[in-house]
């Protein structure tokens, strides 16, 4: 690893929407040098960031050599692995790999993929330990807004007794707008899959899938659980009515998917209107029950490259500070 | 009105009557009994507790019969539902037997369904609900959801809870 002065490397592995973000940002930070991305079909080598997201942006292949995202990984010397690979909830991989091979190598890895955390995530954070690097990602719970590294550090002095949230965008859009709308769930989800807000296939988010992922990290980064996706009990919005809606708007409430870390819970709640976590549109929430600082209320960007990736800067900077 | 009276019966057979007849002579209707034989008191009697809905006026006429029968009368209180709730239910309510969900909430004694309002948007479409709850206090709140999220269960009803009031910090309660 190079000293403070030398520009801190980085691979991004993955190169959908967040992993363009990130470079996106990352070429206004001088201190950084990107030493390779990794796309689906191939490798670009000492990229010019500028070139190598116009090209992707123009369905042009990006690979300029003939090596894999694991030979970049293993055998590259740099100080930092960004995985962006998608989520994939069964079995994490190919990210649970990359991001193993990136910590006995002795890389530090920031990460938005929530599907190596999720399956092994006690782990990576031994491997992290072991080989002295760090593991960060703040990028998987809440986008942009700030969870993992404001318990981490800024609440380091208080217990956390439980963390419920909103935390999944795409929920939060659906249902927001069919209660303010008067609109029906087909609808909506429709107008969202329209908008790039929900997937073609809908199934992760809408089931409530998404939001256990983000709760079994948060419970096993903070509760010191082993908890897996087969220990939440999950009750997605896709049965919502929006009569119910209605129902429950006329008596003050409004309906939120909310994950409880405690309870190791995912289901639709009952929220009064004034409530902090009542956020509308996209926009994600969690509120942190702490022993001496009491609740603390966090909102924000919870989807989106750019918002995605100033979560993953924010690591990667953290990544500078530590080694420095 | 709802009243909860704590008694104590002699602990002989057929004592039960001397409670219940003079409460039905008077038109009241019995929401719970419980006979707490655990909990046998020195003088040899069993303390029972009876709730029950019957017209205040006739309450000075029920102690007197009850007194009358040899049922010591430990407590009267008139029962006041200090908890309430919503709770919505989204399924084929209807199909399903909405009043036997709203009857196995009365027939707990401490919270009963105050209030029901409906929406039925097709025939063969499910239905919604909003429920408002009242119960004897958080407790008996709390147990009254609880059988409400079993009856969800069983008849596959979407259920959606309000979120738990939660305490401020050091996890005391809120200064009572």
């Amino acid at each position: 690893m190079g000293n403070s002065l030398s520009p801190l490397t980085l691979s991004i592995i993955g190169f959908g929407a967040i992993g363009q973000g990130v470079a996106t940002i990352v070429q206004n930070v001088p201190q950084i040098k990107v030493v390779a991305i990794a796309d689906s079909k191939g490798v670009a080598l000492m990229p010019d960031l500028k070139d190598v997201l116009a090209r992707k942006r123009g369905g042009q292949p990006i690979a300029n050599s003939n090596l894999t995202a694991l030979d970049v990984i293993r055998t590259i010397d740099h100080d930092v692995v960004v995985e962006v690979t998608p989520t994939n909830i069964d079995g994490g991989e190919p990210g649970l790999t990359h991001v193993r091979e990136a910590l006995k190598n002795k890389r530090n890895v920031v990460t938005s993929n929530k599907g190596p955390l999720v399956a092994a995530f006690d782990e990576l954070t031994q491997l992290a330990y072991t080989n002295g690097v760090a593991l960060r990602y703040e990028a998987t719970v809440g986008g942009a807004m700030p969870i993992v590294n404001l318990i981490r550090d800024t609440l380091a002095g208080a217990r956390v007794l439980d963390i419920r949230g909103v935390l999944n965008g795409t929920c939060n859009y659906i249902l927001t707008r069919m209660a303010e709308e008067a609109l029906d769930y087909d609808q909506v989800l429709s107008e969202a899959q329209d908008m790039g807000i929900a997937e073609a296939d809908p199934t992760y988010d809408v089931t409530g899938i998404d939001t256990a992922c983000k709760v079994v990290i948060l419970a096993n980064a903070f509760f010191g659980r082993s908890a897996t996706f087969a220990d939440v009990d999950v009750t997605g919005i896709d049965r919502i009515t929006q009569d119910a809606l209605q129902l429950a708007r006329q008596r003050g409430f409004a309906v939120k998917l909310v994950g409880d870390v405690q309870e190791l819970t995912v289901s639709p709640k009952l929220v009064p209107i004034g409530h902090p976590l009542n956020v509308s549109g996209t926009l994600n929430a969690a509120s942190i029950l702490t022993d001496t600082a009491g609740e603390i209320t966090v909102a924000g960007k919870g989807a989106g490259s750019i918002e995605t990736a100033s979560a993953i800067l924010s690591d990667i900077l953290s990544v500078m500070r530590d080694r420095s | 009105m709802r009243i909860s009276m704590d008694l104590e019966l002699k602990d002989t057979p057929g004592q039960l009557m001397h409670v219940l007849t003079p409460i039905s002579d008077l038109g009241g209707n019995i929401t719970s009994v419980v006979h707490h034989h655990d909990k046998k008191t020195f003088r040899n009697t069993v303390p029972v507790s009876v709730i029950l809905e019957i017209d205040e006026q006739t309450l000075g006429e029920l102690q007197d019969g009850l007194e009358q029968n040899g049922v010591t009368i430990v407590r009267v209180g008139k029962m006041r539902l200090r908890a309430t709730t919503h709770i919505l239910l989204i399924g084929h309510i209807i199909h399903t037997d909405l009043r036997d969900t709203i009857d196995e909430i009365d027939a707990t004694g401490f919270a009963e369904v105050q209030d029901l309002s409906l929406s039925m948007p097709a025939i063969d479409g499910p239905s919604s609900a909003v429920i408002t709850i009242m119960a004897t206090g958080d407790k008996e709140l709390k147990t009254s959801i609880g059988i409400l999220r079993q009856i969800a269960e069983r008849k596959d009803l979407l259920i959606i809870e309000p979120l738990d009031e939660r305490g401020s910090p050091g996890g005391t309660s809120n200064g009572e």
